[in-house]
Formats: C-alpha cells, sequence, structure tokens
C-alpha cells in the first residue's frame, strides 16, 4: 500500500466488493470506534489546555512586560509631594511612555474585594500607586531606582518582574505539557489501531492468502483493511471531537476573572484547530493500517 | 507459457527436486505423477510464483519470476488458474462469489455477476449450491467449487493439483471432461494426480504427456500406461 493519492480516494470512494472480502468484525469494530472516540476527547482538553497556556503566557509576557508600579509609602501628609516628585522624575525617564497616579476611586476599587466598599480611603495611610506605561524599548529598572531613592524617599518601583518570570515559564511549562499530551495522544491512537489492525490481519490470514492467490494485488488488499480502520478512525475520532467541544462549551465561564485567568477554552479561529482531531485520527489509521498490512503481505509469496 | 531450465528446488534440507527443465507449450496437456511427498505440489507452486527456485530458472509467460514484482505476480495469478491441493475459500462469501473471486478483485464485477457464472456452476454441479457458505460443502463440492473459480478468468493455463481426490469416478470425469473441453479451446492444463485409471481414460480423448517425478527428476513416462 503506497501512499497515493488513489489510494486515499480509495479510502472514501470505497469498492462494495472490495470491503466484502474482509469478513465484518463486530465487537472489535466498536473497540476501535470507542478508544478513537476516547482519544479525540482527551485530545480536544489537551488542545484547549495548550491554547489556554499559551494566552497566559503570552498575556503574562507581554502586556506585563510593558507596564510596571510605583507604590508612594508615606504619611497622608506628604503622599501628595512625593507622588507628584515621583511623576516629575517619571516624566524624563528614558523608556516611560505614560505614568499616572491610579485615583481614590480607583484604589477602592482594587481594594474592595479584601476590605469592601464602605472603606474611607482618604483617612487611611494607604500607599498611592503609579501606574507606569513602558515603551517597547523599556525602562532601566535600577537606575530609576537609584533617582527615586534620592529624591522620593517613599517610592518603592515594582517592574513585575519578580512574580511574572515564574509565572511565565510556568504557562509555557503547561503549554507545552499540553502539546506533550497531544503527542502522547496521537501515538497512544497509532499504537492502539496498529494492533486492532495487526489482529484482524492475523484472524484473517486464510482470506489473505486465497486473495493473494486468485491474483488480487497488495493494494486491493491492504486497502481492504486500510479502508475499514481509516473510516473507523475517523468516525470515531469526530464523535470523541464533537463531545469535546461541546463540553469546553459547557464549562462554567470565569466571567470577569477570566480576563486574567483565560478559562479553559477556545478563541477566535482556534476553534477550527479541534477539527483537524478526526483528520490526524484518520491519517495516523491510514498510515499504522498500511504499514501493518504491508508487513503482513511482505511475508506471503 | 511455463518453462523451467534447471531448476532445483529445498525447502531447507537436501534439495527435493534438482536438474528440472520442463516446457508447458500453450496447449499442452500435461498429467505431473509420483509417489506421495515427490514434490508435485512443489512443482506446482513453483509454476505459479509462490516459490522462487533455489537454482536455475523459472518463466512464466516469458519472464523470469526472479524479476516479477509482487503486483506482476498478481497479474500472473489471473492468467494461470489453480486448483489447489489444500483448497481453501473465503468462509463468509457464498459459492458463487468465491467462484467469481477472481473476476472481483481483478475488477471484473460485471462479468462476476454474469451467466457465464450459472453455466459454470452447473458444469461442475453446485447449482443448487450457488447461495451456500463454502463449510457448507463436501470435500468433493469443494473441489469442483475449486475448478469453477480456477477457470472463471478463461486463463491460459490451468494447474490442478489433484483435483479428483475426493469425488467419485462420474464426477471425475465430469471434471476431466471440463478440462480436455477447455485445453480444446487452446489452454495448456498440468493435472497432477495419483489416479492413473484418469490418466488413462484421458489419453482415450486428448493427447496428453505424462510427466513423473522420481528421485528428485522429472522424467517423461513411458507408453505402458
Ligand atoms: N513448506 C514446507 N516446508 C518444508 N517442507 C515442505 C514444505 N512443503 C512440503 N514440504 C516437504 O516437501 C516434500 C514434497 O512435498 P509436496 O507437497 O510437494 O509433495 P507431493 O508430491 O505433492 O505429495 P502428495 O502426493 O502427498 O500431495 C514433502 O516431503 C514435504 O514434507
Ligand atoms: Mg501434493
Amino acid at each position: 500500500m503506497r501512499l497515493s493519492l488513489g489510494s486515499i480516494r480509495a479510502v472514501f470512494t470505497g469498492d462494495k466488493e472490495a470491503d466484502k472480502v474482509v469478513p465484518p468484525s463486530g465487537f472489535t469494530a466498536q473497540l476501535t470506534l470507542f478508544a478513537a472516540a476516547a482519544m479525540a476527547f482527551l485530545a480536544v482538553f489537551a488542545l484547549a489546555l495548550s491554547l489556554a497556556a499559551g494566552r497566559l503566557a503570552q498575556s503574562w509576557g507581554e502586556e506585563l512586560a510593558r507596564s510596571a508600579t510605583i507604590r508612594i509609602v508615606a504619611p497622608l501628609d506628604q503622599r501628595q509631594v512625593q507622588t507628584d516628585g515621583a511623576l516629575r522624575i517619571l516624566e524624563t525617564t528614558r523608556g516611560v511612555a505614560s505614568a499616572r497616579a491610579l485615583t481614590d476611586a480607583e484604589q477602592q476599587a482594587l481594594l474592595a474585594p479584601w476590605f469592601g466598599p464602605d472603606l474611607a480611603l482618604s483617612d487611611l495611610p494607604v500607599p498611592r500607586l503609579i501606574e507606569v506605561t513602558e515603551t517597547a524599548e523599556g525602562i532601566d529598572a535600577a537606575g530609576l531606582r537609584l533617582r527615586l531613592a534620592a529624591e522620593v524617599p517613599g517610592a518603592v518601583l515594582d517592574d513585575h518582574a519578580r512574580w511574572r518570570a515564574p509565572l511565565v515559564k510556568a504557562a509555557s511549562r503547561l503549554r507545552l505539557l499540553g502539546w506533550v499530551a497531544i503527542v502522547l495522544i496521537t501515538a497512544a491512537v497509532a499504537a492502539m489501531i496498529t494492533l486492532a489492525a495487526q489482529a484482524a490481519l492475523a484472524a484473517n490470514g486464510q482470506v489473505i492468502r486465497v486473495l493473494r492467490l486468485v491474483g488480487a494485488t497488495d493494494d486491493y488488499i491492504a486497502t481492504a483493511f486500510v479502508r475499514r480502520f481509516t473510516l473507523r478512525a475517523l468516525g470515531g475520532a469526530g464523535v470523541g471531537m464533537v463531545l469535546g467541544m461541546l463540553t469546553v462549551l459547557l464549562l462554567p465561564s470565569a466571567g470577569d476573572a477570566g480576563n486574567f485567568l483565560t478559562g479553559l477554552g477556545f478563541q477566535g479561529w482556534h476553534w477550527v484547530l479541534p477539527l483537524l482531531i478526526p483528520v490526524l485520527a484518520g491519517a495516523v489509521a491510514f498510515a499504522a493500517t498500511g504499514a501493518a498490512a504491508r508487513r503482513t503481505l511482505q511475508e506471503l509469496t | 507459457m511455463i518453462e523451467l531450465e534447471n531448476v532445483a528446488y529445498s525447502y531447507g534440507g537436501g534439495e527435493l527436486l534438482s536438474d528440472i527443465s520442463l516446457k508447458l507449450a500453450p496447449g499442452s496437456f500435461h498429467f505431473l505423477t509420483g509417489p506421495s511427498g515427490a514434490g508435485k505440489t512443489t512443482l506446482m507452486k513453483l509454476c505459479y510464483g509462490a516459490l522462487l527456485p533455489t537454482a536455475g530458472h523459472v518463466r512464466l509467460f516469458g519472464a523470469d519470476v526472479r524479476g516479477l514484482g509482487r503486483d506482476d505476480i498478481a497479474v500472473v495469478r489471473r492468467r494461470v488458474g489453480v486448483v489447489h491441493q489444500d483448497v481453501q475459500f473465503l468462509d463468509h462469501l457464498s459459492v458463487a462469489e468465491n467462484v467469481a473471486l477472481p473476476l472481483s478483485v481483478s475488477g471484473r464485477h460485471e462479468e462476476a455477476a454474469g451467466g457465464d457464472l450459472g453455466e459454470l456452476m452447473s458444469w461442475v454441479g453446485l447449482t443448487n449450491h450457488v447461495n451456500a457458505l463454502p463449510p457448507e460443502l463436501s470435500g468433493g463440492e469443494r473441489q469442483r467449487a475449486a475448478l469453477a473459480r480456477a477457470v472463471i478468468m478463461s486463463p491460459d493455463v490451468v494447474l490442478a493439483d489433484e483435483p479428483t481426490g475426493n469425488v467419485d469416478w462420474d464426477m471425475s470425469q465430469r471434471l476431466l471432461r471440463l478440462l480436455i473441453e477447455l485445453n480444446k479451446m487452446g489452454k495448456t492444463v498440468l493435472i497432477a494426480t495419483h489416479d492413473l485409471g484418469l490418466i488413462r481414460a484421458t489419453k482415450a480423448h486428448v493427447q496428453a504427456r505424462v510427466l513423473r517425478i522420481a528421485n528428485r527428476k522429472i522424467q517423461l513416462a513411458g507408453a505402458d500406461l
């Protein structure tokens, strides 16, 4: 069985006569279908995990890299002065695109989850936050810290690098894990189909011998098996994929927090990717059964 | 058609056949005899490319078997009808479908369903078993079905290994007449058999040569039969 357009077409157009020469195999056929469906279901989740982790790594890596925060920790009466001082320094700092002190209302919103909405912020020595947006070239954090230390004693620069790096790393690892899972699932499908095809070929030794003796070519014999297993893998994986996608759709949405945590799911054109899972399963079955059939036929004259 | 030149064959131990030269000319009729285990089936297998000679050359329709690819062998088998000693069928298909199998696998489906099939089935006396499954047939019926399957492609050569091993005298005469008929149509026929009576009966109708395997060699048997 050679990989050619013709052999791929034969899988779909089929030949009713050629189909008949291999006896039907009810139970094993259903096992193959089930296994393909289960693998595709898992593959949908592995794919969703990879893509979500990828989005997470990207947003943490890019958006947060472009921002920094300065905390002004000072007694109430000096807070405004120091804030203005820090903003002035920032105006003349290379790599700063914009800097802006958060208003009381914004800080209140940030703290509300912990202290409730009724907190009177103006009476408390809560640090003032300055949000710094960096240009593409970025700021020299060490240099800025030195300048701030000299003129604004209460300023603490947090460029997020400390907590961002491990998060980005974790998200990247998670994405890698997702892809490794997909590769493993693909390999498991190949192994499962090979075992099933090998079993079918062994069980049909007499069929293959007889066909060979009456003048059937290797391609004719192989196609009868390849067609079955490819269509089974394709069908089973199709069902598994649909179920997997429905499940992903029905996952509870993370709501507002989801903006940050980017929930497990597909976004935009990524919805197309799971559709490739059955195609991949079919291709794997095509190759695995073809190889198994070739091995079996080689032993025959 | 089929030509063996100084052919030797061994299954791994000593040589079973050695220095065999044989030419099956178009339209010839040969019998192959010899004691059990002499190598008749082996010789037949060499003739349809199921075995490759360990020495010498086998030429099928002018081409050396060693130079033939697997697909070429498949095509050769469409031109050589074989009745095997251990007849095998596709046990899940009906007798009629089995007999038409050579047509199906070579893409000639229309003919597989055609009227020739019915005629052939009645020739071998299996009209009542057309829809039976092969395991439901008697030994003799299986051999008749195998003969029908061997000739349905109207092959150039018919090789029959003990085709009358399990049938009564009348039926063996009938099968023989079918083979003689095919031979008269120009087909080359080679029959391996122990049945000297069959050979004698045939010689009345057709000029048949008798080959005998003895001591690893092949000899043309005399007219003493
Ligand atoms: N696949 C094989 N491997 C090893 N030895 C074999 C094989 N097939 C046949 N033989 C041996 O080769 C010898 C010839 O076998 P073959 O079947 O050609 O004999 P035969 O003349 O057809 O006998 P019979 O009249 O009983 O059918 C036998 O001794 C047999 O044991
Ligand atoms: Mg024999």
